[in-house]
C-alpha cells in the first residue's frame, strides 16, 4: 500500500458538528434502501418460503432437482459474462472516441447513444425480429438464437460502457500517457500499461452494471430468445404470474440474490483494492482528431454507432412515417385522434406524466446515490463494501420479486402500497447504481495532496469538498443523473408489477396501442416510440449541460 | 463506531423485514355498513373504459370508483393472494377462467348474487355460489390472413386437425401457453379437440404441428405483428392464434378506414376466456361493492366493453356496435376445459406441450 495517506477522510476529520452530519449521511440512504428494497424483498421471500410461518425448504429441492432449471442458471450466468465481454468490446473504442476526440455534433451523439437504453424491449424487440430474420440486411435467420440476445444485449447497454467509461477517461490526465510515449512506449504499449490500468476502476464499474443488467434481462429473452432460452429472471416470472407457484419462484428469488451478491461481494474487494488515486482533470481533454489514423478512428466508431444503434432505431422511425397512403405524419396527427376511446391516452398526458416520473426519480436517484457515493468512497471495511453491493443488488434483482415485495410490505407506517409515489422510488432504485458506480471511482482517485493543499491554504472542509471534489463529482454525478433520467422514462424496474392508479406515461400508452390489432394502432405505437425517443435524446442532452459551481466547461 | 450504525440500520431493517407479517392485521367488515365514498376495483393492464362510463355509476351512488391495473391477468390475481388478508381493492375484474379456479381455492371472494345475472347465459356462469360474476368473454381462435390464402390456392383449414397436415407447413404462428394467454388457451383449445386417451391425444398433434415447422413467439404482440402476414402484421405467417374480435379490430383501427376486414376467424377449436368480477374478501364495504357489480352488468358498462376492450359483454341484452355486429364471429361451439382441471395440470400440461414442440 504505497498510497499510505489516511482514507478515511474528509470525513474523519471532521469534528463535533460534522460528525452528525456524517451519521446522516450514512443514514439517509441505509434507511432508504433499508425501507424499499430490503424490507419488501425479505418480506416477499420469507413469505414465499414460509407461508404458513414454518421455514419450508422444499422448493430449494424442486429448483434443484430439475435439470431444466439448473440449466437456466448455467444459462443466465455464461450469457450475462458474454453479453459483458462483448458489450465492453465494443464499448470501449466508443468510449475512447467521446471522451478524446473533439467533433462536431459530439454532444448529440453521446446523448443519443442512451435513446436505445429507454425504449421498451418489446418495440425494440420488433426492429430486431425484422432486422436479424432471413429477410434482413445480415441474410441469414438468428432469430430465437443466442446471437439475437447477445446483439440485443450489446445495442442496450453500449451506452453504459461509453458513458461510464467515458466520462472517466475524459477527466484523466493525459500527461501520463504523454509520458510513457516520450520514454519510448509504442501506441498499443501506452494502451495496454499505462491508460487501461487507469481505466480499470471504471471499466469495472461499466461491466458490474452491464453484468447485473443481463444478468437479469427479461424482456429481450423472451422476446428474441424463443423457447430454448430462459434466464432466472424470466423463470421467476413465469412461476409467480403465470403458474403462480410462489414458494418456487421465492427460491428462484434466493438462489438469483445469492448470485448476484457472491459477485458483487468480489467486485467490490476488487474495486477498493485497485483504486488509484491520480490527478483527474475537471477540464475535458477532448481534441480535434488530426491525421488520418486518428480520423480513421473516429470515423469507424461513428460508423459502427449508426449501424448498432441506428439501424434498429431507423427502422421504428420508418415505420412511424410508413402510412398506407405513402410516408407521412398521419400516425403522428393520429395520436390526438380519439378514435377507440378506452386506447386513447392523450400524448401530452404520458409525456407530462413521464417527465414528472423521471424528474422526481433523478432527483431522488442523485441525492441518494451521492451520499451513498461518499460512504462507500471514503470508508473501507467490511460495512462500506456490503453497503457497496447493497446499493447494486437492486440492479440484479427480479422485478417480479421488487415489485411484488413492495406490494405485500408497504403497509406501514403508511400504506404506501398502491401509492403513485413508489414510481419513482422504484425508478431511482434501479437508477442509484448509476450514480454510484460514476461517482465513485472518481471520488476515489481525487488525491488527497490536492485536498490538503486547500486544507493547509486556510480553506474550511466544507469549501475544500467544494472547491476540489465537487467540480470532479458533479460531472460523474451528471453522467449518473442521464441514466436515472433514462431509466425512469423506459420504466425500467418493479413498477410493471405493482397495482398502481391509472397512470398513463409514454411506455404504457405503447404498450395500450400494441395490444389490439390494426395499422393506425401499430403506426401510432411507433410514432409514440420515435416521441420517446426524441424526449430522452432531449432530456439528457438537457442535463449534460447543467452547470454546477463554478464549472465552466462539461 | 460509524461502522457499527451501519450494520444496526442494516439489521433494523431486517427486524422490521422479520415483524412485517404481523403488522398485517385483517379487519373484519362492518355489519352496518356506512356508504363510502370511494370504491377501489382493481383490474389488469388490458382494462378499459371510456370517459363518463364509471361517472355514471358515482352520479347513480355518489360513490366514486377508482381503478388500480395491476399488470396481466396472472400477475393481477398473484397480487389479490399476496394481500389477501390487507387487501388493496374491494372488487376484482378481470379474473378469467383459466385462473378462476385458483382464485376460488384461495378465497379471495364473498358471495354474491347479482340481480342482473338474469340478463348473462348460463354457460358463462361458471361457479354456483356466485364468488364470482361473469361481465365479458372473448374467444381465442386461429385467424387467417384472407389474401395470402386466395393467392396461394391453398383451401383455408376448417378444423385445427387440417393444420396436421403438411400441406401447411410453416404457416401457423402460436404463442408459448408459459408466457401468453392466448398460448395458453389456444393450447387448451387443443387438449379439449384431443384428449388424453384416444389414440391420437394432443401431444401427437403438437408433435405434428412441429413437424410441420409451427412457430412459437412468447407474446401475442411478436406473434400478430412480427409473424402473421394478415391485416397489420408484418410477418409471412398466414395463421395465427388471435382473438375472434381481431377482424373487428383490424377495421375499426384501419386508416384510411376499409370496407372489409383484411383476415377471418376459423371457428372450430376456439377456447373462451370468460372474464369475472368478484367481491373482495375483506372489503369493508360488500354492499357497495356488491352494486359496482350491478353496474358492470349494466348497459352503460356493457356497451362499452366492446369498443375498448375488444372483448364480448356478457349480458344478452347490450348492443353491440355495428362493426362487431357486422366483422365478429361468435363460435357456435368453443372448446371448454373444466378450471379445476386447468389449475391442476397447468405446469404439468406446459411441460408436456414444452416437450412435444422441441
Amino acid at each position: 500500500m504505497d498510497r499510505a495517506v489516511d482514507r478515511r477522510r474528509p470525513l474523519s476529520r471532521t469534528r463535533g458538528s460534522g460528525r452528525l452530519g456524517s451519521v446522516l449521511l450514512v443514514a439517509v440512504p441505509v434507511m432508504f434502501l433499508g425501507y424499499f428494497f430490503v424490507y419488501p424483498v425479505v418480506t416477499i421471500i420469507v413469505t414465499g418460503l414460509a407461508p404458513d410461518g414454518r421455514l419450508d425448504l422444499a422448493p430449494f429441492g424442486a429448483v434443484f432437482g430439475r435439470p431444466s432449471l439448473l440449466g437456466v442458471a448455467w444459462f443466465t450466468l455464461w450469457q450475462a459474462i458474454a453479453s459483458t465481454l462483448l458489450t465492453l468490446l465494443v464499448g470501449l473504442p466508443g468510449a475512447y472516441v467521446l471522451a478524446r476526440y473533439d467533433f462536431p455534433g459530439r454532444r448529440l451523439v453521446r446523448a443519443g447513444v442512451t435513446i436505445p437504453f429507454v425504449l421498451p424491449t418489446v418495440v425494440v424487440g420488433s426492429a430486431f425480429l425484422a432486422l436479424l430474420g432471413p429477410g434482413g440486411p445480415l441474410g441469414v435467420d438468428l432469430r430465437r438464437t443466442v446471437w439475437a440476445i447477445l446483439i440485443a444485449h450489446v445495442f442496450f447497454n453500449y451506452a453504459v460502457v461509453v458513458r461510464t467509461v467515458g466520462s472517466y477517461w475524459e477527466r484523466l490526465d493525459p500527461s501520463l500517457e504523454q509520458a510513457a510515449r516520450v520514454l519510448g512506449a509504442n501506441r498499443w504499449q501506452t494502451l495496454r500499461e499505462v491508460t487501461l490500468p487507469l481505466l480499470r476502476p471504471a471499466i469495472a464499474s461499466a461491466a458490474s452494471i452491464v453484468f447485473l443488467f443481463t444478468f437479469t434481462s427479461f424482456g429481450v429473452i423472451l422476446i428474441l430468445g424463443g423457447l430454448h432460452h430462459a434466464t432466472i429472471e424470466v423463470e421467476i416470472w413465469r412461476q409467480a404470474t403465470a403458474l403462480l407457484d410462489f414458494p418456487v419462484a421465492a427460491a428462484l428469488a434466493v438462489l438469483q440474490l445469492v448470485g448476484v451478491s457472491a459477485i458483487l461481494v468480489a467486485y467490490s474487494r476488487y474495486q477498493q483494492r485497485r483504486s488509484h488515486q491520480f490527478r483527474l482533470r475537471s477540464a475535458a481533454t477532448a481534441r480535434r482528431p488530426t491525421g488520418w489514423g486518428a480520423r480513421l478512428v473516429v470515423a469507424a466508431n461513428l460508423g459502427f454507432m449508426a449501424v448498432l444503434l441506428g439501424t434498429p432505431l431507423l427502422v421504428l422511425v420508418y415505420r412511424s412515417v410508413r402510412t398506407p397512403s405513402g410516408l407521412g405524419l398521419a400516425f403522428y396527427r393520429g395520436l390526438t385522434e380519439r378514435t377507440g376511446s378506452g386506447l386513447f391516452v392523450p400524448p401530452a398526458t404520458a409525456i407530462g406524466n413521464s417527465l414528472r416520473f423521471a424528474l422526481l426519480a433523478t432527483v431522488l436517484a442523485v441525492v441518494v446515490g451521492l451520499l451513498a457515493s461518499a460512504v462507500v468512497a471514503y470508508r473501507r471495511g467490511v460495512a462500506a463494501r456490503t453497503f457497496d453491493a447493497l446499493l447494486m443488488l437492486p440492479l440484479g434483482t427480479s422485478a417480479v420479486t421488487l415489485g411484488f415485495g413492495m406490494l405485500l410490505a408497504l403497509d406501514v407506517p403508511v400504506d404506501l402500497r398502491t401509492s403513485l409515489w413508489l414510481i419513482p422510488v422504484a425508478h431511482s432504485l434501479v437508477a442509484i447504481p448509476f450514480v454510484v458506480r460514476t461517482a465513485v471511482p472518481v471520488m476515489r482517485s481525487i488525491q488527497q495532496r490536492l485536498r490538503d493543499a486547500a486544507a493547509v491554504l486556510g480553506a474550511s472542509p466544507g469549501r475544500v469538498w467544494r472547491e476540489v471534489d465537487l467540480p470532479l463529482v458533479a460531472r460523474a454525478g451528471l453522467v449518473g443523473a442521464g441514466f436515472a433520467c433514462a431509466v425512469s422514462l423506459g420504466e425500467f424496474g418493479a413498477t410493471s408489477f405493482l397495482a398502481l392508479p391509472t397512470n398513463p406515461t409514454l411506455p404504457t400508452a405503447i404498450f395500450r396501442l400494441l395490444g389490439q390489432p390494426g395499422a393506425a394502432t401499430f403506426g401510432r405505437a411507433m410514432a409514440l416510440s420515435t416521441l420517446l425517443m426524441l424526449l430522452t435524446g432531449l432530456a439528457v442532452l438537457l442535463i449534460e449541460r447543467v452547470r454546477v459551481g463554478k464549472l465552466g466547461e462539461f | 463506531m460509524r461502522n457499527r450504525i451501519t450494520i444496526l440500520l442494516l439489521a433494523a431493517s431486517l427486524a422490521v423485514a422479520a415483524c412485517g407479517d404481523d403488522a398485517a392485521t385483517t379487519t373484519a367488515a362492518a355489519t352496518t355498513e356506512p356508504a363510502p365514498s370511494e370504491l377501489v376495483l382493481m383490474t389488469h393492464d388490458s382494462f378499459a373504459v371510456s370517459d363518463g362510463v364509471l361517472e355514471a355509476f358515482t352520479a347513480e351512488t355518489g360513490i366514486v370508483v377508482s381503478v388500480l391495473q395491476a399488470g396481466d391477468a396472472g400477475t393481477m390475481l398473484s397480487q389479490a393472494i399476496l394481500t389477501k388478508d390487507d387487501p388493496i381493492a374491494d372488487v376484482l375484474y378481470g379474473i378469467d377462467n383459466t385462473f378462476l379456479s385458483r382464485a376460488l381455492d384461495e378465497d379471495l371472494f364473498l358471495p354474491y348474487t347479482s340481480p342482473r345475472l338474469d340478463v348473462v347465459p348460463g354457460d358463462l356462469v361458471l361457479d354456483a355460489e356466485h364468488r364470482v360474476t361473469p361481465i365479458d368473454f372473448g374467444d381465442v381462435c386461429l385467424n387467417y390472413d384472407k389474401e395470402a390464402f386466395a393467392s396461394s390456392g391453398l383451401p383455408v383449414p376448417e378444423t385445427l386437425r387440417n393444420l396436421a397436415d403438411p400441406r401447411y407447413d410453416g404457416t401457423l404462428v402460436v404463442e408459448d401457453p408459459a408466457s401468453s394467454s392466448p398460448g395458453l388457451a389456444f393450447l387448451l383449445a387443443t387438449i379439449a379437440t384431443f384428449p388424453e386417451g384416444g389414440d391420437y391425444d394432443w401431444r401427437d398433434y403438437w408433435s405434428d404441428l412441429a413437424a410441420n415447422d409451427v412457430l412459437v413467439t412468447s407474446g401475442w404482440e411478436e406473434a400478430y405483428y412480427s409473424s402473421f402476414s394478415g391485416g397489420s402484421g408484418e410477418g409471412d405467417r398466414p395463421l395465427v392464434v388471435s382473438y375472434a374480435s381481431s377482424p373487428p379490430a383490424e377495421v375499426y383501427f384501419a386508416d384510411p378506414p376499409v370496407e372489409e376486414a383484411p383476415t377471418a376467424v376459423i371457428t372450430d377449436g376456439c377456447f373462451r376466456q370468460i372474464e369475472f368480477a368478484g367481491v373482495l374478501a375483506g372489503t369493508a364495504y360488500p354492499e357497495a361493492a356488491g352494486r359496482l357489480i350491478d353496474f358492470l352488468l349494466s348497459d352503460t358498462f356493457q356497451e362499452d366493453i366492446p369498443l375498448t376492450m375488444f372483448v364480448f359483454p356478457a349480458s344478452t341484452e347490450a348492443t353491440l356496435p355495428p362493426v362487431f355486429v357486422d366483422f365478429a364471429t361468435i363460435p357456435d361451439h368453443t372448446a371448454t376445459v373444466d378450471p379445476a382441471a386447468i389449475d391442476a395440470h397447468r405446469e404439468e400440461w406446459i411441460e408436456q406441450w414444452t416437450d412435444a414442440v422441441r
